[in-house]
């Protein structure tokens, strides 16, 4: 009993939560029809909360988003559980190749769920906080509602559902992440 | 709103998954587009192979949503196809650099990262400077 009470509060291998995971697709369908995809949502809270005369927002959100809402608020949720109930502020156990090349970048520990030196209020006071805060948010935003989904919508969903154009986009979100990763991060951490 | 309790159910299992298999940490997907460990590929690939086989279980035996409906995803028109590979590219840049795609923000948020809801809401003004610039995008 301890011992699967410790297994549940440690980290959970890629080979439990992957499938768990694309459970979601399965049982959004028969639970109503339903496609998994989280981005959506951020044009529903466009709909319901921000101005605009753009026909992309002019239609009945509770319809067609009422149970995506619903879903992300319970992303929230779960977050919050998992966070309280199942892990501390824990080592993420990256790989030691990782761990030397973060902090070539200056970031010395691999801890919690993000890298604090980066991402906190009060780095937000800072360009390079700013930037990659706000500006990393904004791409992401801009992207997906132009690409039409985001890594649930087209990495899971459309992949599994063999669609050419979620390829498309999968290659794209890599493209763009290691462009990210191998020269905007090193430009915007100053090496 | 009974009808939405299902799917609340659903997005806390999804959000539990997302922080116990540490997708929301920024370090995994840097270290994803390092190449540098197997985890996010382990996880993104299991989870397209379980919808997949999913997918194709609820087709070849016609299952059917509680509903009632016919059940299966709708097929994305690919026209052109700048939409997926620039729009694409452009999320994988903001993904890279703030190491979060929208699920694990709504997790982390949750989880008590509050400083992410700068991300967040620079997604939601993201998305709407899309709706609005739209009609003179390429697709």
């Amino acid at each position: 009993m301890t011992t699967l009470i410790e297994a549940i509060r440690g980290p959970w291998a890629w080979y439990v939560a992957g499938p768990l995971i694309g459970l979601m697709v399965p049982a959004l369908l028969l639970a109503g029809n339903k496609s998994f995809g989280i981005s959506t949502n951020l044009r529903h809270i466009c709909a319901v909360a921000l101005p605009s005369r753009a026909p992309y927002f002019a239609y009945d959100w509770r319809d067609a988003g009422g149970w995506n809402l619903a879903f992300a608020l319970g992303i929230g949720i779960g977050g919050a559980l998992a966070v309280r109930l199942l892990v501390g502020d824990h080592l993420v156990s990256i790989s030691p190749a990782t761990q030397a090349s973060l902090a070539a970048l200056g970031i010395h520990e691999a801890r919690g769920l993000v890298p604090r030196e980066l991402f906190s209020w009060s780095a937000l006071g800072t360009v390079r906080g700013a930037v990659m805060l706000a500006g990393g948010g904004l791409l992401v935003g801009f992207g997906t509602a132009y690409a039409g989904g985001c890594t649930s919508g087209h990495a899971i969903s459309g992949l599994a559902d063999l669609q050419l154009p979620s390829l498309i986009a999968v290659v794209g979100f890599f493209a763009g992440g290691l462009i990210a990763t191998w020269v905007l991060l090193p430009m915007l951490l100053g090496v | 709103m009974r009808g939405l309790l299902r799917y609340l159910l659903l997005g806390v299992a999804f959000g539990i998954l997302l922080v116990k298999s540490d997708v929301v940490s920024w370090f995994r997907i840097h270290e994803m587009f390092r190449f540098q460990a197997f985890h996010m590929y382990g996880i993104i690939g299991s989870a397209v192979l379980t919808a997949g086989v999913s997918l194709q279980l609820i087709k070849r035996l016609g299952l059917r949503s509680r509903g009632g409906e016919d059940i299966g995803m709708p097929a994305k028109s690919l026209g052109r196809g700048t939409r997926y590979w620039l729009g694409g590219t452009l999320f994988g840049l903001g993904w890279g650099i703030v190491g979060a795609c929208p699920g694990p923000l709504f997790a982390l948020v949750g989880g008590g990262v509050t400083v992410m809801l700068v991300p967040l809401l620079g997604a939601i003004a993201g998305t709407w400077m899309y709706g609005v610039m739209r009609p003179r995008l390429p697709h």
